[in-house]
């Protein structure tokens, strides 16, 4: 028989010991269950702080630098196609300054890929479009055009790279464009991709200069309309050609009308053209950082809008292009400057470039930009062979590096942006996986003021989704946690006072009858589901209030004074009816003059509104200033009684003087009649200066115009319903701190002869403190994290105004509108989890702070 | 007492205070009374009154219906309108007229003012018709039809034809639905087990030809019990469509309306008082037995009664065992010091944590991130439409449990705590272990705390729908969680909610006129049960209190 360890000390019974499967068999299980319920018990707080942990690693992604990483790499010259490259062609293309490590080869123009990054398209100087395996480097495909003897590539421009069209200028002034699309099909289950070549305009080259000289730029737009060329010649002019699609119904025929013209060519050089992917704008960049901004949206009548300077002085342009969308240009200059300028409206309605943003700057010349496909992000490197990847909503260096010893030629980014090609000066080619999730995301992004797009200026916004592939995301969480304080706010405006005066009220003065049926009631609220306050609010409240602004404004304004007046009046009736009801019952007694001063303010409103705004109170500003102008001074006497009618009160020296008067009615009277004599006068002295201070001097021209931009779902709503809920949270603990102080404490302040009221604030108020901060501490957690009501009763538009006729959207409702919709692991999915998160630690802090306080005053009552 | 010393001695505060009180009680009293007699209201079936009103335009139709609601509209309001009235009243009675008959008009509801209003009655024969499609019918029976001929009747075998083929249509109309849900909703499911399993064969690479054959030739026999059943649902259809009868509106158009399409037919103005509560019982419970109709808008809420029980018991079989372990480790097990004290705190601050991030939680790593790995290891046969992989009533029960597990926690806990020291000690002086102390006594002693801590939990999972919304409840499902098809229980299905049925018919319907009343009966409903819960909680924590004075003493 083994002696009980020390564990078990309590199971030294003979009786037990005498029994020795079974006493084995409950010493196993009681050791069993030790660690079993410790196990379990652990394990599930570790699980609920899982959520804590989980919601950090969803978030987590979005704050994550990009990364890159090399898939194959392959030298060109080894592979197995070889170039044939005439001394002639090279000799026309200027390329003086380029210093080319292997001479036999002919300079790549441009490359590109497909969207499963596996074939490679270049295009050469001698104009050979060449497909190849990005992997192997094995060519698939090449497309050699078909020129006139003594005709050689001499330029090369690209439209948006989403229509993968290119366009080659030639020396004779024609020019040739390329579309280049790749057909997947999936023979025997495998996905097989094959390169085709189109022409869009047909195979041969379109005459571009009538003079026949040899275009030195070009660029090139197409979509299903048509397209355009735009090109300087060696003769520094500048020419526009357009080729719109005109469908013949008869014979089913495409024809392409051509209109031809010259623009107006810079004075310096030209350096870059680009038209956007609409074909509505024409930039012309030429020599000492010129940009020519021309509108063409009519072919036939360009018109130059603007032409500025987009680089330091002493610095030249030298690389340009188009974001994705259309809106902004790319600006990168030979002294490592890289900018973003978009399209904006000036007051004259005309659009105008504007500089909205600089990125980290490099520090040799900017070769090439790279924009992406379908997000705000693009690619640069310099002459030094430095690349980086940015993006302009977030203002964002997301990736910077030096890819390898030997300069960078050229480079491609894949349509998915998930990958990109590298050409290197010494001929060398490489495949680059990006792993570049969530570029848009950034700490300015979502917290500070973005200039989106087509804004006028830097603004908080936030707009998740759009149907448009172009949009550009708008992830500010700024206006939606201000919605959610905003929201939190008016609750808290109504709910504090309510629920913390309702509270001392039952703590310390309602008898315990009262109080046991009381206590419950408003704790039942808490759990009345928020979905049906939340549906009362907007579906029935919402309503009330439009209808009834007025009413509920005199309400508020009435109900206290009506209190007090039925508070006197009870006072002044005689002893047998007041002893009817006992102490402690005050709050019954009111129930009826509640009732009464609600209704008849309510059905005043109406009336009120009528007599006052003609019916319509949004439209105050018409009515009031006209009124005010007569009556400010009753206004100004209005606000400031109550102080006045306290320091006649309390002053003793008008007391000595009223103290002489014995009817206590008349008394009463002269008091009520003193402070109004007073308040008056004052407020006759004072209007004036306060029409002058706050209206500057006119009432009525000031208010004129003055309307209430009303929402049916406002904060007035919001703050009643979420109130509603709030006021049980409050009432309940900041009940239970109060009752709790220590009676010895008041009745020691009552036994000195302080009075109630003077016990209460001096004594119960100062110890219950902390008990009342937590309350409201839980309270405004509570209310940050409501769901149901905002949802149903704030109209959920992201709007950064604080007015209380205004709605809002707030982030738990955001979270509830936009997360079945989003798409699993997408940026927006990521930040809505991080407005989770935000929620989380929020009310977290909140909720912690508030318990840490309650101990300690449970610590602190217990010494008491 | 003068004023001055009446504000002097403080007492005007303190009655502030009181009515600081009063107003909380009057919000919470009247916000109960508002929805009880909306809610309640509802059901009653009122009179139908005939008018002859003159509309905007001047003109006079006669109008026939229930009136829903008044309010006084400012006589301006209504000129801008562009009524035309005389008189110099500042106030005008406006009516919410409930025309019905949205076949003819177009419309349900009618906004008529009060001068307009002339020979107002309330005809005896005035018929209400409930019907499948389109509202209500008011108007007045002409005559029945069978097979498109008119029968010729006298006026009172009219009646009782009328009644007797109303019951005809809708015995036929339960056997369809019958048929259509049980039998053909069997046979689907048998197909769609077929498929997977057919699936399942093709991934396992076992699909070998004794399988394919015996896979056929169930196939076949469902195919043939389809056949049987499909001939039956025909034969129904058609004997359904047999009568019809003709209705003439207030206005004097007449209407055929099958009755197939009819759901209830009752004359309330020639109702005697109990006549009128049969109907009104019989209403009440059409609206917790029925399934809903047209778009959730009408009919009944059985389906969301159903899915809010089955979610809560799923979710109480889940919370209670967790959340007494942890709460029996947290108070009978671990050493208590700082570490406990921070628990505890922790634990209690996740109560206050919004709903919607538990949802959030929920939706990424039990839908997501589980339900798709349980997807991808047991149900690939089905990929890639998802089982556990998106949202469902398993789901959304586990994310419940985790978000009331505090409340549990917290009231195992406090039941623990309050049993004396003495009776802990006794059991351990005779010998038990702890374990057995903690089985046979503590755990037993504290029961109905641990009941409190799950009804108070219940309570807050039945009220609660934001994580609802992500993890699992829909506007209508097509089948309940429940049903007789093999393995019975399906805790991959969404499911409808009561909380989420008031969000949803209130505020995403195209009629939210015409709901709110239904709307405000399923709030009353809803109220209800978590105030019983509520109250049962409260009384047995009471219960509880007494018991251990008692035993302290």
């Amino acid at each position: 028989m083994p002696s009980p360890d020390s564990q078990q000390k309590n199971s030294g019974n003979s009786l037990i010991q005498s029994e020795g499967f079974y006493f084995r068999f409950r010493m196993f299980m009681d050791k069993f269950m030790r660690f079993g319920v410790a196990f379990g018990g652990i394990s599930i707080i570790i699980a609920i702080t899982l959520i804590f942990a989980y919601l950090l690693v969803v978030v987590f992604p979005i704050f994550h630098s990009a990364e890159i990483k090399q898939e194959s790499s392959f030298s060109l010259s080894a592979s197995n196609q070889p170039i044939a490259v005439t001394e002639q062609s090279k000799k026309d293309l200027s390329a003086e300054d380029q210093i080319t490590e292997d001479p036999s080869r002919p300079k790549i123009l441009h490359l590109a890929m497909e969207e499963q990054n596996e074939v490679g398209l270049r295009v050469t100087e001698t104009g050979q479009l060449i497909f190849f395996d990005t992997r192997s480097g094995e060519t698939k495909s090449t497309h050699v055009p078909n020129l006139p003897k003594g005709v050689s590539v001499t330029s090369f421009g690209n439209a948006d790279p989403a229509t993968t069209t290119i366009a080659l200028g030639l020396s004779n002034g024609h020019a040739l464009v390329y579309r280049h699309k790749y057909r997947v099909t999936f023979p025997n289950d495998k996905r097989l991709i094959t390169p085709v070549i189109e022409t869009p305009l047909g195979a041969e080259p379109l005459l571009i200069d009538t003079q026949d000289e040899a275009l030195t730029h070009i660029d090139v737009q197409s979509n299903d309309e048509g397209l355009t060329l735009v090109a300087g010649t060696a003769d520094k002019r500048l020419l526009l050609v357009a080729f719109t699609k005109e469908e013949s119904l008869l014979e089913e025929t495409e024809t392409f009308e051509r209109i031809g013209i010259e623009l107006p060519s810079p004075a310096t050089p030209i350096t870059h053209l680009l038209v956007d992917k609409d074909q509505r704008e024409l930039y012309v960049a030429s020599e000492g950082g010129y940009i020519t901004f021309f509108d063409i949206q009519d072919k036939a009548e360009p018109k130059l809008l603007q032409h500025l300077t987009v680089t330091d002085s002493g610095s030249e342009l030298t690389a340009l292009n188009s974001l994705t969308g259309g809106i902004s240009i790319l600006v990168g200059t030979s002294d490592g400057q890289l900018a973003q300028w978009s399209l904006v409206r000036n007051e004259n309605n005309q659009e105008q470039l504007v500089k909205f943003r600089e990125f980290e700057s490099h520090s040799a010349a900017i070769v090439k930009i790279i924009p992406e496909f379908n997000r705000k992000g693009f690619l640069a490197f310099d002459e030094s062979g430095l690349f980086g990847i940015y993006h302009t909503t977030a203002e964002n260096t997301i990736l910077r590096r030096s890819l390898s010893a030997a300069n960078i030629d050229n480079i491609a980014l894949s349509p998915r942006a998930n990958a990109m090609s590298v050409f290197t000066k010494n001929n060398q080619y490489s495949l680059w996986s990006i792993d570049n999730e969530h570029p848009e995301i950034s700490w300015s992004s979502l917290w500070g003021k973005v200039w989106y797009e087509s804004h006028e200026e830097p603004k908080y916004l936030w707009q998740s989704s759009s149907a448009d592939n172009d949009f550009e995301p708008k992830f500010s969480l700024v206006p939606i946690s201000f919605g959610t304080l905003k929201a939190a706010f008016y609750a808290m405006m109504i709910a504090v006072p309510l629920a913390i005066m309702g509270a001392i009220f039952t703590a310390q003065f309602m008898s315990p009858n009262m109080r046991k049926t009381v206590k419950p009631s408003i704790e039942i609220m808490e759990a009345l589901p928020t979905v049906i306050l939340g549906f009362l609010a907007g579906l029935w409240l919402a309503p009330f209030v439009e209808d009834n602004l007025v009413g509920i404004f005199l309400m508020l304004l009435a109900m206290p004074i009506g209190v007090l007046i039925a508070a006197y009046t009870w006072q002044r009736l005689p002893q047998k009816f007041r002893f009817l009801v006992p102490d402690g019952w005050e709050g019954a007694l009111l129930i009826p003059a509640i009732l009464l001063i609600g209704w008849v303010t309510l059905s005043l409103g109406p009336y009120l509104e009528m007599w006052w705004f003609d019916g319509d109170i949004t439209q105050y500003g018409k009515h009031l200033g006209p009124w005010l102008d007569r009556n400010l001074y009753l206004v100004i006497a209005g606000l400031l009684f109550p102080w006045f009618f306290l320091f006649v009160t309390r002053s003793k020296k008008i007391n000595q003087q009223l103290n002489k008067v014995k009817n206590e009615f008349y008394q009463s009277s002269l008091t009520l009649g003193i402070s109004i004599v007073m308040v008056v006068l004052v407020g006759a002295l004072l209007s004036p200066i306060v029409e002058s201070l706050l209206f500057d001097g006119d009432v009525v021209a000031y208010l004129k115009d003055s309307t209430i931009a009303f929402d049916q779902r406002n904060s007035i709503v919001v703050g009643l319903a979420m109130g509603f809920a709030v006021i049980p949270t409050i009432f309940s603990i900041a009940e239970d701190a109060l009752f709790a102080v220590p009676k010895h404490l008041i009745q020691g302040s009552l036994a000195l002869g302080a009075t109630q009221w003077q016990t209460l604030t001096r004594v119960v108020i100062l110890t219950a403190s902390p008990g009342i901060f937590s309350a409201v501490m839980i309270g405004l957690g509570r209310a940050v994290g409501e769901t149901m009501i905002v949802l149903m009763a704030t109209g959920n538009t992201p709007v950064m105004d604080f007015s209380i006729f205004q709605g809002m959207r707030t982030l738990s409702a955001n979270i509830a509108v936009e997360m079945p919709e989003s798409e699993v692991d997408s940026t927006h999915y990521r930040v809505l989890f991080l407005a989770a998160l935000v929620l989380f630690a929020f009310t977290f802090l909140f909720n912690t702070m508030a318990e840490i306080v309650r101990q300690r005053l449970r610590r602190k009552y217990s010494s008491l | 007492m003068k004023v001055q010393d009446w504000f002097k001695s403080g007492s005007p505060w303190i009655w502030l205070n009181a009515a600081a009180v009063s107003a909380s009680l009057i919000m919470v009293f009247g916000l109960l009374a508002l929805i009880m007699v909306r809610g309640l209201g509802f059901f009653w079936p009122a009179d139908v009154q005939m008018m002859d009103y003159t509309d905007k335009q001047g003109q006079e139709i006669r109008l026939m219906g229930e009136i829903w609601g008044e309010e006084e509209a400012a006589y301006q309001t209504l000129i801008d309108n562009g009524y035309k009235l005389t008189g110099d009243a500042e106030f005008i009675t406006r009516y919410t007229l409930k025309t019905g008959n949205r076949d003819v008009y177009g419309a349900d509801f009618r906004l008529i003012i009060e001068p307009g209003i002339k020979n107002k009655s309330i005809p005896d024969d005035a018929l209400v018709v409930v019907r499948r499609e389109w509202g209500n019918f008011y108007g007045f029976l002409t005559s029945i039809k069978e097979n498109g001929t008119e029968l010729k009747l006298d006026q009172d075998a009219l009646w009782s034809e009328f009644e007797q083929r109303k019951e005809r249509a809708l015995d036929l109309h339960d056997e369809i639905v019958e048929i259509q849900k049980s039998d053909i909703g069997e046979v689907n499911h048998g197909l769609e087990s077929l498929r997977l399993l057919k699936k399942r064969y093709e991934i396992d690479d076992d699909l070998t030809p004794e399988n394919l054959a015996e896979l056929d030739a169930k196939r076949k026999a469902l195919d043939a019990r389809y056949a049987v059943i499909q001939k039956r649902l025909n034969e129904l259809n058609q004997d359904i469509t047999r009568d019809s009868f003709i209705a003439r509106t207030a206005d004097g158009q007449e209407r055929e309306i099958r009755f197939e399409t009819v759901v209830k037919v009752y004359q309330p103005n020639q109702m005697s008082l109990p006549g009128k509560l049969a109907t009104y019982f019989a209403n009440i419970w059409e609206f917790v037995s029925d399934e809903p109709r047209e778009a959730n808008t009408e009919g009944g809420v059985f389906p969301a009664i159903f899915g809010t029980v089955m979610m809560v018991i799923l979710m109480a079989v889940l919370v209670t065992p967790l959340g007494v372990i942890a709460a029996v480790y947290l108070r009978e097990y671990a050493k208590q010091g700082a570490l406990t004290r921070t628990i505890r705190i922790a634990v209690n601050n996740l109560a206050g944590v919004p709903s919607i991030v538990y949802g959030v939680f929920g939706l990424g790593f039990f839908v997501y991130f589980l339900g798709g790995n349980i997807d991808r290891l047991f149900f690939s046969e089905g990929l890639p439409a998802p089982t556990f992989g998106t949202p469902g009533i398993m789901w959304s029960s586990l994310t419940l449990a985790i978000l009331t597990l505090p409340v549990v926690i917290v009231a195992t806990e406090e039941g623990l705590s309050r049993i004396p020291k003495s009776i802990r000690e006794g059991s351990l002086a005779l010998g038990a272990t702890k374990f057995e102390t903690l089985w046979r006594t503590i755990i037993p002693m504290s029961s109905p705390a641990i009941m409190t801590g799950l009804i108070l939990a219940v309570a807050r999972a039945a009220g609660e729908v934001a994580p609802l919304m992500l993890v699992g409840v829909v506007k209508l499902a097509p089948s309940l969680p429940l049903d007789g098809n093999a393995p019975f229980v399906h805790l991959d299905r969404k499911f409808m909610h009561l909380g989420f049925h008031i969000y949803d018919v209130g505020f995403q319907s195209p009629n939210v006129e015409a709901a709110r009343p239904l709307v405000y009966a399923t709030s009353l409903l809803l109220v209800l049960v978590i105030i019983a819960l509520n109250i049962a909680a409260i009384q047995i924590r009471n219960r509880l209190r007494e018991k251990y004075r008692a035993l302290e003493s």
